[in-house]
């Protein structure tokens, strides 16, 4: 059990995907012009990153070892497959904002990484536990990431006003050299937050 | 037609850079970025893997998923699986005629099947509806705006490096806020073609 929790925290902070390990960047930067995006793309990964890590644990001694990494792939695809389908079906404006970053879950390093170096190793429960703390890792993140670009970039939060009138919106945030600072500041407080916990 | 053609080349390099405005392809661009040669060898090995990837993802688009009606389902299963063994493949080929060329940017190939550039550029070919000599020049001007953007960021940080950054932001943060800049020039370019 202790297992279990220490691999399901292991994502959300100590090896965060996003801050702390900064791999899979690419729909981070891309999609989170507005909170809601955020939320939807960290869902949308969580379970492509749960279902996958849970098929690949548990054909882990089937998978020939030579060639693993195109049967990796293969799996992902498939999940892939699925959200990008039944985000079409069920929520095609959303689909209309987050366009080709969907189906470019298959290559976001994340969900590869996890299945080459933890699920392929371990039986299927300490691979969900890793795989959801993973995802909502890389969710928090997300989140924080196109929080901060909604509030600045267009003044409001999940489309609710919270800026008064007289805030002048910040057009910078929602374009792509916004997503590329606040990405950087937060890496940058993220690496000072860990080293205070860390000398503590 | 030939100036539709230079129109795609501009407004692919320049205006809707892969990396700075497309946000594609950002961990090599992260990963690689930290000295001019080898950057200029994973530009070269990209561009040449990206040519080829569009002209196989045209010809699976519309000459096997089309005609059996398969593209709504098994487009990223097929594109991903072409593009891994189209990897494999000219690696091989490489390794066989030119051992130089292979020792230049061999090293970098198998690093492409996991650069989103590659299944990006295979998706947006149908999406966009580009004909065969489009579809090349998509995919040869796209790979020219990654190695672009990644000479660029390598003649900065060979610099950075004797720059005195604070502890905190050392490492990636740094270079996102370099990004950041680079995409505000690259913002310049919007409007230099027409759409």
């Amino acid at each position: 059990m202790g297992q279990l929790v220490k691999d399901f925290i292991n994502g959300l902070w100590n090896e965060n995907p996003i801050f702390r390990m900064v791999i899979g960047i690419c729909s981070s930067l891309a999609v989170t012009t507005a909170a809601q995006n955020g939320v939807a793309m960290g869902l949308a990964l969580t379970f492509v990153l749960t279902c996958s890590s849970v098929l690949v644990s548990l054909l882990r001694s089937i998978i020939p070892d030579k060639v693993r990494i195109p049967c990796y792939i293969i799996v992902i695809a498939t999940f892939t497959t699925v959200v990008d389908l039944t985000m079409k079906a069920y929520f095609p404006s959303l689909y209309e904002v987050m366009g080709i970053f969907i189906p470019l879950i298959v290559v976001n390093c994340i969900v590869l990484a996890r299945a080459e170096a933890f699920a392929s190793k371990v039986g299927p429960i300490r691979a969900v536990a890793d795989a959801l703390g993973m995802g909502l890792g890389y969710a928090w993140a997300i989140t924080l990431i196109s929080i901060i670009r909604e509030i600045f970039g267009s003044g409001t939060l999940f489309g609710v006003k919270v800026l008064g009138e007289s805030f002048t919106q910040w057009v910078i945030m929602l374009l792509p050299p916004g997503a590329f600072l606040v990405m950087g500041i937060l890496v940058g407080v993220m690496n000072m937050i860990a080293r205070k916990t860390a000398s503590h | 037609m030939l100036k539709d053609l230079a129109f795609l080349v501009v407004g692919t390099v320049l205006v809707n850079n892969f990396v700075f405005a497309r946000f594609l392809g950002q961990c090599p661009f992260l990963g690689v970025s930290s000295k001019l040669e080898t950057s200029i060898g994973m530009g070269m090995a990209t561009t040449f893997v990206l040519t080829m990837t569009a002209v196989a993802a045209y010809f699976i688009q519309y000459y096997i998923l089309e005609p059996f009606g398969l593209s709504a389902f098994l487009q990223i299963v097929s594109f991903i699986l072409v593009i891994a063994s189209l990897v494999q493949l000219v690696e091989m080929i490489v390794l066989k005629i030119s051992p130089t060329m292979y020792n230049a940017f061999g090293i970098y190939l198998p690093l492409i099947t996991t650069n989103c550039i590659v299944l990006a550029v295979a998706l947006l070919i149908p999406q966009k509806g580009y004909n065969f000599i489009e579809s090349i020049v998509f995919g040869l001007s796209a790979g020219l705006g990654f190695t672009l953007a990644l000479i660029l960021m390598a003649g900065i940080r060979e610099d950075l490096e004797f720059a005195d950054v604070p502890e905190a932001l050392r490492g990636p943060a740094i270079v996102f806020l370099t990004a950041g800049l680079l995409a505000m020039i690259f913002l310049g370019f919007t409007g230099l073609v027409p759409l």
